[in-house]
């Protein structure tokens, strides 16, 4: 069973994420906000990251680089989960080293279906 | 595959709550020609978590709202549009508008589409750059591809060279090639012309390139789309096989990605978005849910723990008692006893929220109605992390809104007369709450005109409240506003001034068991004070005897108790008196003769002395018994109102006591209307 890490400030968001990847049968731990991730992710070497660009404290975006200074994240796929059309930001994270993004909104089958191409 | 998101709705409005409340303080703290960009970045982030969040739960009018309200402030963010007070005025007008949008969806009721539009297009107005405002934002509804771009089956010939980095990305070409075979027949072809020797080989590097050839109904898009992830990783290459000969080639090979999110129609629904709808509207009831801080219940759960410990310990003595095992037993009751308070301590700690949730409305509040009435008011506040129930908290509300405006409608002076007065232009407005003993005391401060007795007596001589030939003091003057029907506004503005105020609030103030009390003094100000009761259902209770029956008088309101010297007693009716306290004389009140018709001696009595609204009256009771806490239970819900009552409770040994409502029996006892209820 692959397990994801979801990170997003806003309960609703990681419970509907999690609530939907857990019915698709993907373990799911969640962090709300960059910091925190860090800490799972570090206890945990999760499959993939699911994160949030805007969040108080460690953004997305810092949290992306810092996972992928880490040895067991180097080529762990991370999702942003973002409302951003903007290229801006998609470079941003794009460079930060994120695998893509997931453009809210998303319907839970377009998730689970992105996720499971992802890891196969 | 459906979902059921409802459970997640609920979490979700009442973050939208939190998010709307943290963009209206951090816009009331902007000023205009801020600069920071983290205070703005603050209320972009509330703004547009509300936005994701909506459009995922498939609320499409919200996150078409909010999306030019979060453009405008991404530019003010970048600096590319000026934070100006106007423009504040309107993000707070949005900030309103959104809180009824989400009431509204919430309630599952009609929006206003009128002033939706309305404020939607102002914020539009006020970009300066319209074009990024009306770029439609995509529902979960929309289908991934217009279907006109569908072509017969095809067969599109694809170069993919990945630049070496690409896999540090954590991209996978499999991956690619994976998604790109669901969309039709596939065959791949790696170009192996790059592999280094091994010696040369960096194992993170990739050194593969790959021509494939996709056959299939499909739109050029639909492939772009896949490789959008690794755009600028890779070079691409899309040709259709047909046309490679065409014009179009040349086009097809400049392809760039673009920004297809955002073009895809949001007219389309789709199964996800509409039973959304459907469990919106029985999300919508009131739940009456409360959000409980972790700690509190980790508390109630180690206490309930405890309890457990407690049980089995005494389990033990129960199952084989003997004599000796009775100090035992005894520590068992005495540890029983302790577990009981603390849980119920800890339980009701659950309802208590801090009063901060119901300040927060307050700055809104007190810089529109300024900016309303030209006047110049600063408001500090204090105590917001003081907690009370919620119920409490949710009934007082209303008469706290009602006092911060009369704060600044009658008390808080127009800029010019106060600087004459020798204020300085600016008012303050403070609210406060604290706790002292078992109440919270909010007081409600301004430094303004304060009462003006002269005005008060001759408004209530007209309105016919007093005559004018009665004699009051300053106090009963001040009390006179709490007179129903009383107003001193010249004319009734649309903030204050109908005279429906002071008496509603206190007596819904009364009601939740608390009381107001109003001190003020000519050019220096006044303050309003309300004491409420930590909470509405345990009282803490002198238990008194009155005839067989037992009543509880509650402790916050009882200044003290004391043996009856009849040498003290004047009597002046059989059922009322007047008792000699030190210097002072109060009413008696025999609660014998007021519940069951006929009075005892006084002498064999005892007085317990309350106050009440700034009275304190004797209640003449036969035997003064134990203090303790009591559950309060509604006479009114189970039976019906009784005057002098406030509610019933159920006794250790099963019997039933009233709980006697202190403020209404001072009150009768004013009114002398107070007749026995028994007769």
């Amino acid at each position: 069973m692959s397990s994801i890490l979801a990170v997003d400030d806003s309960a609703s968001m990681r419970k509907m994420v999690s609530f939907t990847l857990e019915q698709a049968g993907f373990e799911v731990v969640q962090a709300s906000d960059g910091q925190e991730a860090l800490r799972v992710a570090g206890e945990k070497a999760v499959d993939l990251v699911l994160t949030d660009v805007h969040m108080p404290g460690m953004d997305g975006i810092e949290l992306i680089k810092a996972l992928r200074a880490l040895p067991d994240y180097r080529h762990t796929p991370i999702l942003t989960l973002t409302t951003e059309s903007s290229a801006e930001k998609k470079a941003q994270a794009k460079t930060a080293g994120a695998t893509g993004w997931i453009v809210k909104p998303f319907t839970p089958d377009k998730l689970i279906g992105t996720i499971k191409m992802l890891l196969g | 595959m459906s979902m059921d998101l409802s459970e997640f709705l609920a979490v979700f409005f009442e973050e939208c709550y939190e998010g709307l409340s943290a963009m209206e303080a951090g816009l009331l703290a902007l000023d205009a020609g801020c600069t920071d960009a983290e205070a703005i970045n603050t209320i972009f982030r509330a703004a547009h978590s509300i936005k994701g969040g909506s459009a995922t739960f498939g609320l499409n009018e919200i996150p078409q709202f909010t999306h030019a309200l979060e453009t405008l402030l991404d530019q003010m963010r970048n600096g590319r549009c000026t934070v100006t007070r106007d423009a504040i005025d309107l993000l707070l007008e949005s900030v309103d508008c959104l809180r009824e949008m989400v009431d509204g969806t919430k309630a599952g009721t009609e929006l206003n589409a009128k002033r939706i539009a309305l404020v939607q297009r102002q914020l539009e107005n006020m970009l300066s750059i319209g074009e990024s405002a009306s770029e439609p934002i995509a529902s979960p509804a929309a289908k991934e591809h217009p279907s006109a771009d569908k072509s017969n089956p095809s067969c599109w010939q694809i170069f993919f060279r990945p630049h070496a980095h690409m896999l540090q990305s954590g991209n996978d070409p499999y991956r690619l090639f994976r998604e790109l075979a669901t969309l039709g027949h596939l065959q791949v072809e790696a170009d192996l012309s790059s592999l280094p020797s091994w010696v040369e080989l960096k194992p993170e590097s990739c050194y593969l390139a790959w021509k494939l050839w996709l056959e299939g109904e499909l739109a050029r898009e639909q492939i772009l789309e896949i490789f959008q992830w690794v755009e600028g990783d890779c070079d691409l290459k899309v040709e259709k096989v047909e046309e490679r000969a065409d014009e179009t080639q040349a086009q097809a090979e400049s392809e760039v990605l673009g920004e297809r999110q955002a073009d895809i129609p949001n007219e389309v629904s789709s199964p996800s978005a509409t039973g959304a709808k459907n469990e919106r509207a029985g999300a919508g009831q009131n739940t009456g849910s409360i959000r409980v801080n972790i700690e509190k219940i980790d508390v109630l759960i180690n206490l309930v723990g405890e309890l457990v410990i407690t049980q089995s310990m005494l389990n033990r003595f129960g199952e084989d008692f003997e004599q000796l095992h009775m100090n035992g037993l005894r520590d068992g009751l005495i540890q029983l006893t302790r577990n009981t308070r603390e849980l119920q301590e800890a339980a009701m700690h659950i309802r208590m929220l801090p009063i901060g949730a119901s300040f927060n409305r307050f700055p809104r509040l007190v810089r529109d109605l300024g900016n309303k009435l030209s006047k110049r008011v600063e408001l500090s506040m204090s105590g917001e992390n003081t907690e009370l129930d919620k119920t409490v908290l949710e009934k007082i509300s209303d008469p706290l809104v009602h006092l911060v405006r009369n704060a600044l409608d009658h008390g808080i002076e127009a800029p010019e007369v106060r600087k004459a007065a020798g204020k300085p232009e600016t008012g303050l407005l403070q609210l406060c709450a604290y706790h002292q003993g078992g109440n919270i005391v909010i007081e409600v401060k301004d430094d303004g005109a304060g009462l003006n007795k002269e005005k008060i007596l001759r408004k209530a001589q007209e309105q016919g409240l007093v005559s004018a030939s009665d004699t009051f003091s300053d106090e009963q003057v001040q009390n006179l506003i709490f007179q129903p029907g009383f107003s001193t506004a010249e004319k009734i503005s649309d903030v204050s001034g109908r005279g429906v105020g002071m008496d509603v609030v206190r007596k819904n103030i009364n009601d939740l068991g608390g009381h107001v009390q109003i001190r003020s003094e000519a050019n220096k100000g006044t303050i309003l004070t309300i004491r409420l009761p930590l909470t509405l259902a345990i009282l803490e209770g002198q238990l008194v005897r009155i005839g067989t029956e037992i009543y509880v008088v509650p402790l916050t309101s009882i200044v003290e108790s004391l043996q009856v010297e009849p040498t003290r007693v004047s009597s002046i009716a059989q059922r009322t008196g007047l008792y000699k306290l030190r210097d002072e004389y109060i009413s008696i009140i025999r609660l014998a003769q007021v519940f069951h018709g006929h009075s005892h001696a006084l002498d064999r009595g005892q007085l317990v002395v309350v106050e009440a609204d700034n009275r304190r009256v004797g209640l003449a009771v036969e035997e003064m018994l134990g203090q303790q806490q009591v559950v309060i239970k509604s006479l009114e819900t189970n039976f019906q109102p009784i005057r002098g009552v406030s509610g019933a409770t159920i006794l250790g040994d099963g019997r039933v006591a009233l709980i006697l409502d202190v403020p209404g029996l001072v009150q009768g006892c004013i009114d002398r209307s107070l007749t026995p209820i028994a007769a």
